[in-house]
């Protein structure tokens, strides 16, 4: 009952939202031009479809979204264990995270620019260093917050190399605070994903640019709803995950 | 005695420097026969727990010697069953019983076959399945004495395995352990600050006074089991290791 309930407020505010939308510039209160009405959208999601425009610029985005997000995981995981096991390597590298780690990930655009040219490695880059920090820093906290008792547990069974104590107990015990990192730079590397196209790469966010220099502002609603859509998927797609991988947990 | 399986001499641990320098044991001998369950009391602070730890390799002595004469062919000489479980939460409580067969050389399969025996011997057979946060406080500590059998060691090392369970549960785990030691012939070195429970499993409790922690009273206790804890010569026994238990700590 109380689902009931819920699920047919939620429909009521979203179509609430939709009303107030089509009406404002239906209504003269702002020019159709700056703020397109909800009911254009479909026709223009449409025409972009047969246009072949849309399914290119999403697949180019996501090309980017996974190769950044892989990338900058991959590596945030990895550094984050060997910091999170190492007190000798974290204070080695404590200054230089220091400087680094204020930078926004947008600060790399130029040099993101001069390495790499107006290339998807270009975008990748810059996904890359912005899911990195996240997810370095969930990995670290994860590993250094293990109970001590389990990793005594491996000892006691005679697993005793750092090696062992990673795959038999640091990385298991560590993966739910690693999956907190990694779900919040999915949504992190999205963002990332439209300021990276909008200096050219070929994307989503490039057509938006594209679409917005030209005034179809329809076009750009379209893509803004894409992403909204996409990012929905990869979330739930993600929790699903977790939820299968933290099964043992109560 | 014949040859002893454990032959601690002389041994000591402190820790720290000069002023703050704390002498957790101090020139500490025992030897375990065996085959024997030898229950070590005492109160809190006077280094049970370390000894244990000393023998597992957790810790490291500061003086003295401990020699083990396990089986030529063992593996793994002892294993250790905490006072909290220590079972691994994202492994299902097969899999945390099969724990330290890994790297053994046995195959998956036989892992899990030589865990699931070991949770028969435990009677947790049905459970196989489960996460251990399913489990109660007392199918945990089950779990964690199968996990130590697995491991086919001379000797089980018990840090107040049933401490933290409600007395009904302690007295079935100390049942159960009466059983599962006659059945296999287990060394089983077992600590606890509670006196009946001692009696109750032992054929030798020793007392451990301190600190610094030596050893200060030892009983032998030849009663046949099954034992029953209103036996008239255990409650005497029992009686007695209070009576010098608290006759220590005043001269301390």
């Amino acid at each position: 009952m109380q689902l009931i309930r819920s699920t047919a407020l939620a429909a009521a505010g979203l179509l609430a939202f939709l009303v107030l939308w089509e009406a404002v510039p239906r209504l003269g209160l702002v020019n159709p031009a700056f703020l397109p009405p909800p009911s254009t959208i479909p026709a223009a999601f449409l025409r972009e479809i047969e246009l072949g425009v849309w399914l290119t610029a999403v697949l180019s985005s996501l090309s980017h979204y996974v190769a950044g997000l892989c990338a900058g995981a991959g590596a945030g995981i990895a550094l984050g264990l060997v910091s999170g096991m190492s007190r000798g390597f974290e204070a080695f590298t404590a200054w230089v995270v220091r400087l680094l780690r204020p930078i926004p990930g947008l600060a790399w655009v130029p040099f993101a620019i001069i390495w790499f040219g107006v290339e998807p490695s270009a975008a990748v880059f810059i996904i890359a260093v912005g899911v990195f920090w996240i997810v370095f820093f969930a990995t670290q906290g994860a590993v250094r917050g293990v109970d001590r008792d389990l990793v005594e547990v491996a000892q006691a069974f005679g697993f005793r190399g750092p090696l062992q104590r990673l795959v038999k107990i640091l990385l298991p015990a560590a993966t739910p605070g690693i999956l907190v990192g990694l779900r919040t730079a999915l949504g992190q590397a999205w963002m990332a994903v439209v300021a990276a196209e909008i200096f050219g790469v070929p994307g989503v966010g490039q057509r938006m640019m594209q679409a917005s220099s030209l005034l179809s502002t329809d076009i750009v609603v379209v893509y803004m709803l894409t992403m909204a859509g996409l990012y929905g998927l990869f979330d739930s797609a993600f929790v699903a995950l977790q939820g299968w991988l933290l099964r043992w947990r109560a | 005695m014949p040859e002893p399986i454990i032959d601690i001499r002389a041994l000591s641990l402190a820790y720290g420097e000069g002023e703050s320098r704390n002498v957790v044991l101090e020139s500490l001998d025992l030897a375990v026969a065996r085959g024997e369950v030898l229950v070590i009391v005492g109160e809190s602070g006077v280094g049970k727990s370390t000894l244990l730890r000393v023998l597992m390799g957790l810790s490291r002595p500061s003086g003295g010697s401990v020699a083990v004469h396990a089986r030529p062919d063992c593996r793994t000489p002892m294993a250790m069953v905490f006072q909290d479980a220590r079972l691994l939460p994202w492994r299902r409580v097969i899999d945390n019983v099969a724990f330290g067969l890994e790297g053994s050389g046995l195959s998956r399969g036989q892992r899990r076959e030589r865990a699931r025996a070991m949770l028969a011997l435990v009677g947790l057979s049905d459970l196989a399945g489960r996460w251990p946060h399913q489990l109660s406080g007392g199918q945990r500590q089950r779990v964690a004495i199968a996990r130590a059998l697995a491991v086919e060691p001379d000797v089980l090392l018990m840090d107040e395995p049933f401490s933290a369970l409600d007395s009904f549960t302690r007295e079935g785990l100390q049942d159960e352990l009466q059983r599962i030691t006659a059945e296999t012939g287990k060394t089983v070195l077992f600590v606890t600050h509670d006196i009946d429970e001692a009696v109750t499993i032992a054929d030798r409790v020793v007392v451990i006074a301190g600190p610094p922690g030596r050893i200060a009273a030892e009983v032998r206790i030849d009663l046949p089991r099954p034992r029953l804890r209103r036996d008239a010569t255990l409650q005497d026994i029992a009686r007695q290791l209070r009576a010098e238990l608290s006759r220590r700590s005043a001269e301390l």
